[in-house]
């Protein structure tokens, strides 16, 4: 008896998982519908619809995606290294080191958990006329080049390495910059993936601060490519702007695909403190 | 010591530099610029008290895109994390093709925001949308949901939320996973049901995640606003108007900045209240007795 409630229960479960499941990818499956078949059968659901690819050539042509795909690239490298560069110095400080105001100065690190300079607009282009960098790519990445999540992160999984193979190290005559490199990298590599993926994938799809501080094609990022070429409603279909949607997201979400385990699971490490 | 603490200024200043020069020193300039004018042409910015604030109080557009982040937040936020959970239940069960579904359900979460509003936008248009077919099937009427006062919200909030829910469903597998075998079992020969064993056992212990999940959604629903630049750029009359997007607004299209920089301290405030709140919360350990 109580095992066959048990299977009803599951059987339940099965459904309700499986129904939602659907319901959460509908949108795509419908975006790429109309991304592959000819305008006519935006609203038909016709399965011996004719597939094409012209939806994405004609939106390749109408836009210089290549260039944005060009400025993204360049500004998520960027970004990356840079965080990683300077967030893996500061983390060996914070987690190695004792110094005065060390506290006061953690605790800074992580009010940018909070605040975030995508809230301060005003200020941060300000200090780009400023600094004379409107309107380039170095730019969009400068504010977020130091993450105080990435600091927090790495300080944590530095913490976790035994002090032992610093104490070594350093009686063997390895500088700091040395240790650094030898010891605490390689064996922080899960974090550095983690990390990783979560920044580039943020800053990727990061659209509002790139939007304010960019102003030509040479600069500007795919997102906000994208936004200016699905808004200029001059009779631009739909299936030609859902082709563009996929382009910009397209790399991406093949990555995803690819790497599903590990992405899954570095989102779920950087979100474990 | 001494030199200790050269090597940790070395170590540190780069990343300080940067963290300070664009959220710190901003904050605190959002702050002060928020007590003056707005300087034009000639004219500098001069001291005028609260003035700003007044005009803060007093300027219905202010008080609309409060009120709308406030349904925005208040829906989106207990939406995405109800889904976000049974999302993340699902996915931990054994069930059959479970890495699909988690695919499913993440999968928007990698997507850009504003390609993410593209997309749901044709959902939306009315009569051809797919919302609209399918109202047809039934006879009813066209609507055209995005441009109605009544009903724009709400489509944000549904995108937000199809958004966000698979990546809140992360920290919940996470939290679930960390759960004991053993007490399911010792719950299963109690004769617990699956309903009581998680609302008195899982709920109760998955309770920081939903702290942690909690805090993030309440700073996204403050800091996410791409989607409103795609479907609505704040209309029809304000209706879809948040308040991040008014301060883009204020600054960037009628370069008021000191009363952009006002608007930007009503989400500071906003964001040091949950920090405060997170605090006291965190110190009191939300976790079971």
């Amino acid at each position: 008896m109580n095992k066959m409630s048990f299977s009803w229960d599951r059987a339940l479960i099965t459904c309700a998982a499986w129904a939602l499941a659907l319901l959460w990818v509908l949108p795509l499956i419908y975006a790429t519908w109309t991304a592959f078949h000819p305008a006519e059968f935006e609203t038909r659901f016709d399965l011996t619809a004719p597939l094409t690819l012209t939806n994405f050539s004609d939106a390749w042509v109408q836009a210089p995606f290549a260039r944005y795909f060009l400025n993204t690239t360049i500004l998520v490298t960027m970004i990356l290294i840079a965080q990683i560069a300077l967030g893996t110095l500061a983390a060996y400080a914070f987690a190695r080191m004792d110094f005065r105001g060390k506290g006061i100065l953690f605790s800074l690190v992580l009010v940018q958990l909070m605040i975030m300079p995508d809230i301060l607009l005003v200020e941060n282009y300000k200090t780009m006329r400023d600094l004379g960098l409107v309107d380039t790519i170095l730019a969009i990445g400068l504010p977020y080049m130091a993450s105080g999540f990435g600091i927090f992160l790495l300080r944590q999984t530095f913490m976790t390495i035994p002090q032992e193979l610093d104490d070594a190290a350093r009686i063997e005559g390895t500088s700091i910059m040395g240790r650094i490199w030898r010891v605490y990298m390689p064996l922080a590599k899960p974090t550095y993936l983690a990390f990783g993926l979560v920044s580039v994938s943020a800053h990727w799809n990061n659209f509002l601060w790139p939007l304010i501080i960019t102003n030509s094609v040479e600069t500007r990022p795919l997102t906000v490519g994208l936004s200016i070429f699905a808004a200029t409603d001059s009779g631009i279909q739909w299936s030609v702007i859902n082709a563009a949607t996929l382009i910009t997201s397209g790399p991406l979400l093949l990555a995803f695909l690819l790497f599903q385990r590990q992405f899954v699971q570095s989102f779920m490490r950087a979100g474990i403190k | 010591m001494r030199r200790d603490w050269i090597y940790a200024c070395l170590l540190l200043s780069p990343a300080m530099v940067i963290l300070v020069g664009f959220t710190h020193i901003p904050a605190i300039e959002t702050i002060i610029n928020s007590f003056f004018s707005t300087g034009r042409g000639r004219r500098v910015p001069e001291f005028i008290g609260t003035d700003n604030y007044a005009t803060l109080l007093a300027d219905p557009v202010f008080i609309k895109a409060l009120k709308n982040n406030l349904i925005y937040a208040a829906v989106t936020i207990p939406a995405s994390i109800i889904l976000a959970l049974m999302m993340a239940v699902f996915v931990n069960e054994k069930l059959r093709g479970r890495a699909l579904l988690r695919m499913a359900f993440f999968t928007p979460t990698v997507l850009p925001l504003i390609a993410v509003a593209n997309i749901w936008m044709f959902f939306y248009t009315p009569g051809f949308g797919l919302i609209d077919q399918i109202r047809g099937l039934f006879d009813l009427p066209a609507q055209n949901w995005v441009g109605q006062t009544d009903t724009v919200l709400y489509t944000m909030i549904a995108v937000a939320t199809w958004k966000e829910a698979g990546f809140f469903m992360i920290f919940y597998l996470a939290a679930l996973q960390t759960i004991p075998m053993p007490l399911r079992e010792a719950a299963a020969l109690e004769g617990a049901s699956r309903w009581y064993f998680f609302r008195r056992v899982t709920l109760p212990l998955i309770m920081p995640t939903t702290l942690f999940v909690s805090v993030n959604a309440v700073i996204n629903s403050v800091r996410l606003i791409d989607h409103i630049f795609v479907m609505t750029e704040g209309g029809p009359n304000n209706a879809s108007k948040l308040l991040l997007f008014y301060v883009y607004e204020v600054a960037f299209q009628y370069w008021d900045t000191a009363y952009a920089a006002t608007l930007t301290v009503v989400i500071l405030g906003i964001l040091c209240a949950l920090a405060i709140a997170q605090f006291f919360f965190l110190d009191r350990r939300v976790h079971y007795k």
